[in-house]
């Protein structure tokens, strides 16, 4: 099963906000094409680790960042790094659902223009191409020119996640993505992720143990700052190496 | 995501009481016919095979509970599964047991002229392959059948015992075969009654209701 290359190497990764250590010596590979879960309680550093993953915590005060992450081999924080590339190489889909207050087509058309797109044709194929990617299209095609703020949660979330799929990342983190959403928009998302795999490597941080276990393929369990346990999530949640992860996983704290 | 792990699961069950019924019927015909290469297999190729399955279907059903917290009818096919598999394991090792005395028996002289044992033979592999259609079918009409074979197949060991004991008064010679033959017909009734446990369990996945141990009959009665 490991036969996937890593697509983001984590070297000895320590992260402080302020004094305080947020991060303490973390060392992870995270491999392509993959769903890497990342779970733990409250506070142990898991949506700091992801936000470091693109750079979102590049403007965190007093923020500092010790060891490195290497994305398919170069170093996202080195001062050549490009963070404008390394943020569309690796897309980000937030807790809350938060589309521009645009329509929907101008939602996933942005990124492109951002990027210097001007033809036509090539921004609608894209944005086709994207809403379908989401398991969006069947329901917004036929009022792209709408508000994207008058679409439910669950649906706004897909057009986050086809906004992310527009210009063509190679990783995609997911910091709880279902945390506002109702169980049946869960189960869309989810689904939509399984799918998503086949073409992206894919981090998600949650807080339900039990959608960790459901959608991927490794898990890692951090604690106070720590990464306790990293391995394949059937071994992770039916035998886990550490006894930490056996008491948080059998609701002993957390 | 769960319904088609639980497809995975049923697949690999059903190949492995395929591959035990395929034993049950070897070590029958190895018997009967003094096949000892037969035989052979069923002790050296399948048996390890059925081991494997046995803990390939542990870990599946384990992993299937940790990730997806199956519920209702998902949960009952899940633990039907891994109980299934335990008896599965069992009915192999019965196999073989078979397959130790008729080794034994096929290179000396027939002690009768055997009637019962294949009788048995043919009611146990009739109920065990009845058992995975009504799994595969959630056939519960035809499970509930399966259990009620069950009583011909006691009676047929019962007329064994008394034959066999029969022809060891008359001559001590016979002994050790007839204990072998008596081995063999034990064996077979032991997988007629895990048969009938097979079946209990699929009327437990498909109804949802426990038939074990006449509960029916004592919840009717209250």
């Amino acid at each position: 099963m490991d036969i996937n290359p890593a697509r983001i190497s984590v070297e000895n990764l320590n992260f402080y906000y302020g004094n305080k250590q947020a991060l303490k010596n973390i060392n992870l590979n995270i491999f392509e094409k993959k769903v890497t879960a990342i779970i733990g309680p409250s506070g142990c550093g898991k949506s700091t680790f992801i936000r470091l993953l693109n750079r979102m915590n590049d403007l965190v005060p007093g923020g500092r960042v010790e060891g490195s992450i290497l994305l398919d081999g170069s170093d996202i924080n080195a001062p050549e790094a490009d963070v404008v590339d390394i943020r569309r190489r690796v897309g980000m889909v937030f807790q809350k659902p938060n589309p521009f207050a645009k329509s929907i087509s101008q939602n996933i058309s942005y990124g492109l223009e951002l990027e210097g797109s001007r033809k036509k044709d090539f921004i609608e194929r894209k944005i086709e191409e994207s809403l379908k990617k989401a398991a969006l299209w069947e329901e917004v095609k036929d009022r792209l020119d709408e508000s994207a703020l008058g679409l439910s949660g669950g649906q706004q979330q897909r057009l986050c996640i086809a906004r992310c799929l527009a210009v063509e990342p190679e990783v995609i983190l997911f910091d709880e993505p279902c945390a506002s959403l109702d169980p049946i928009s869960t189960k869309k998302i989810e689904e939509l992720i399984l799918e998503l795999k086949k073409d992206y490597t894919i981090i998600i941080v949650t807080h339900n143990m039990q959608q960790a276990a459901r959608v991927s393929d490794y898990t890692a369990f951090m604690y106070l700052g720590e990464l306790v346990e990293f391995g394949h999530t059937e071994k992770v949640f039916t035998v886990p190496k550490e006894k930490r992860t056996e008491e948080y996983l059998s609701g002993k704290f957390g | 995501m769960l319904d088609e792990k639980l497809i995975e699961l049923k697949k690999e069950i059903v190949e492995y009481a395929t591959l035990v019924e395929k034993m049950v019927k070897k070590s029958l015909e190895g018997l009967l016919l003094k096949d000892r290469q037969a035989l052979l297999e069923v002790m050296q190729k399948d048996e390890p095979r059925v081991n494997a399955y046995e803990i390939d279907i542990d870990e599946l059903c384990t992993n299937l509970i940790a990730q997806y917290q199956p519920r209702a009818k998902n949960l009952r096919i899940i633990l039907m599964v891994l109980k299934m598999s335990n008896d599965l394991e069992r009915m192999g090792d019965h196999a073989v047991n078979i397959v130790e005395s008729a080794l034994f028996l096929s290179e000396r002289p027939d002690v009768k002229p055997l009637v019962d044992i294949p009788k048995m033979g043919e009611l146990v592999t009739k109920m065990l392959s009845d058992g995975i259609n009504s799994f595969v079918n959630e056939d519960a009409e035809l499970a509930k059948s399966v259990c009620k074979s069950d009583n011909l197949v006691d009676d047929l060991k019962d007329k064994v015992f008394l034959e066999l004991s029969r022809i060891m008064g008359q001559d001590p010679s016979t002994i050790e075969r007839s204990l072998h033959l008596l081995r063999i017909s034990g064996n077979l009734e032991r997988i007629a009654d895990l048969s009938t446990n097979l079946c209990e369990d699929v009327m437990f996945v498909v109804e949802g209701r426990v038939i074990k141990h006449h509960r029916e009959e004592q919840e009717n009665a209250r």
